[in-house]
């Protein structure tokens, strides 16, 4: 196709080529819409995303793919996604997890991708909320979390509806929070439920390649059905007068036309690219750091067993922005060795998470930069080396992102990873024919941003087009 | 397209859709979704793929006449005639 041509129109523009993005442009192109994906970054894939570096491929973002399902269950979210993409089960090629531990400074709790394990954990730390759990479990299956219409409801209050242990109520939403939620110290209860679904209910699971694997088979889809993706592409502005957008300016100063625009850029980002819009949402502010360990021996022959760890040392779980650089106090802990695979990964690989201060990193300067990251590389390992003693002799590489990064590569503002804790649920803005997918349409994970691009394509591009 | 012709096409397509369903008791005057194991994506893909194999405009407002096998052959007999 002849890109150089600058009469091209397009049916519809997507913006940013991540999960949200490359779905809703498969749904389009595979009924014979003209689509054109515009990416920011050299790479695609967005919030989860891969780069490489001397010879070794990295993931970013993503630890595990939720919503790991057994057998054919077709209600199952993924079960949809695949449908809708036309893409088999297998092609993905994924490796259920292992184990997986949510660690308090008192208590710990296994969860895998039997429900089960969860459960009986409960019922042995915390017998008194036994019945509480397996009630707030029927009432989470029966729950709409995916309506287009849903409201914020606070899951701590759902929560303690249900049970009455304060330190559970933080057991359960600890994974789920650093999974998705971009509010600060609660949680959007549809959120809350989607999260519960796909992390408790269904399960982790990895192709052995990483996100790699998932974001080139979703770009052959796309390119077998002719639709574009452009690279090193950032939109400088939406074209729109009269409440209607008609197309996209770039940074480079082209200007492309189209009908419609999918944005995932984020709600206050994609505002931002309307010139006259005065109306900003709240900006998320959550972000993490990540360290990323590579080593001559697995996790496992180091003493890590486990998939991921969730990790709390304080009385009180806080998932906020931290007052301090990073809080070192809570983070996640991952063995990308530790899913089930017929094979064993060439690398050993831990990466831990904590939560980061997008400000104060920001005001660093280059030197001071540079040492905070080698301090907080060192405080990592010390973690690490509760879990896993020898492992720092192992060590063969290492890498580490900061919000910084985050901002960079994903264009967030604060380089908050899971954008704006406002969602626009039914993807409508203040220009008719320019929609949310992704983070801010706020269906969440890695399936859930998925579904975000198919549902919103569907829904505008798909039904109420012709 | 003979009316029969056109509802083995309908056929073909919700098997295209949803390849696991048994077809062969699918009743006529009975919702399709009541019958199989079909969500409103899938029921959505089984519009857009009339629309893509035969090139049929499908507004919005019309899905529900489509919702059974015979409604569907009602309301595509006329466009699907010199199909």
């Amino acid at each position: 196709m002849n890109n150089s041509n600058t009469s091209t129109h397009y049916d519809a523009i997507i913006i940013g080529g991540g999960m949200s993005g490359l779905a809703a442009g498969i749904r389009l192109s595979y009924y014979d819409k003209k689509i054109l994906i515009v990416e920011k970054h050299f790479l695609p894939g967005g919030l989860n995303s891969y780069y490489k570096r001397k010879g070794r491929i990295f993931d970013v973002g993503l630890h595990a793919v939720t919503n790991t399902f057994k057998g054919k269950n077709k209600q199952a979210p993924m079960s949809k996604l695949l449908r809708q993409l036309k893409i088999k089960k297998e092609e993905l090629n994924l490796s259920p997890q292992l184990n997986s531990k949510i660690h308090f400074k008192n208590k710990t709790l296994n969860f895998s991708n039997n429900f089960d394990t969860l459960k009986n954990e409960i019922n042995l730390n915390f017998p008194d909320d036994s019945k509480g759990f397996e009630d707030l479990n029927d009432y989470i299956l029966n729950y709409n979390e995916v309506s287009l219409e849903s409201v914020y409801s606070s899951s701590r209050s759902v929560l303690s509806e249900y049970i009455k242990s304060p330190l559970l109520i933080d057991m359960l939403l600890c994974p789920l929070m650093y999974y998705g939620s971009a509010y600060e110290h609660d949680m959007d209860f549809s959120q809350f439920a989607i999260m519960f679904k796909s992390i408790y209910l269904e399960g982790f699971s990895r192709p052995k390649e990483g996100v790699k694997g998932i974001i080139d088979k979703l770009i052959n889809k796309l390119h077998d059905q002719g639709g574009e993706l452009r690279y090193k592409s950032g939109v400088k502005r939406i074209i729109n007068k009269n409440a209607k957008a008609s197309g996209v300016e770039l940074e480079s100063g082209e200007i492309i036309t189209c009908d419609q625009i999918f944005s995932s850029a984020g709600i206050y980002e994609t505002k931002k690219l309307i010139k006259e819009c005065s109306v900003f949402p709240e900006q998320g502010q959550l972000s993490f750091v990540e360290m990323i360990f590579i080593l001559d021996k697995s996790p496992k022959e180091l003493g890590l067993k486990d998939t991921i760890i969730f990790f709390n040392k304080t009385d009180e779980f806080c998932y906020r922005k931290p007052e301090k650089i990073v809080d070192i106090n809570s983070g996640v802990l991952c063995c990308p060795n530790n899913f089930d695979y017929e094979t064993e990964l060439d690398d050993g690989i831990i990466r831990l998470t904590y939560m980061a201060n997008y400000d104060l990193w920001n005001s660093l300067s280059k030197e001071d930069y540079k040492k905070e990251k080698e301090n907080y590389m060192n405080k990592a390992m010390e973690q690490i080396e509760v879990f896993a003693p020898e492992f720092r002799k192992h060590i063969v590489e290492t890498d580490m992102f900061t919000p910084l990064t985050v901002k960079k590569f994903t264009g967030h503002a604060n380089g908050a990873v899971y954008g704006s804790p406002e969602k626009i649920r039914d993807g409508k803005t203040e220009l008719e024919n320019l929609y949310i997918i992704g983070t801010d349409q706020g269906f969440l994970g890695i399936i859930g941003s998925m579904l975000s691009g198919i549902s919103i394509a569907n829904l505008y591009g798909l039904m109420k087009s012709n | 397209m003979t009316r029969d012709e056109i509802r083995n096409a309908i056929l073909e397509i919700i098997e295209f859709i949803a390849p696991d369903e048994d077809l062969s008791e699918l009743k006529g005057d009975v919702r399709i979704r009541d019958q199989i194991d079909l969500d409103s994506m899938d029921f959505l893909d089984i519009i857009m793929e009339l629309r893509k194999r035969y090139k049929m405009q499908v507004p919005e407002e019309d899905y529900m006449e489509l919702s059974t096998l015979d409604g569907c052959v009602n309301y595509l007999e006329t466009p699907l005639k010199d199909a």
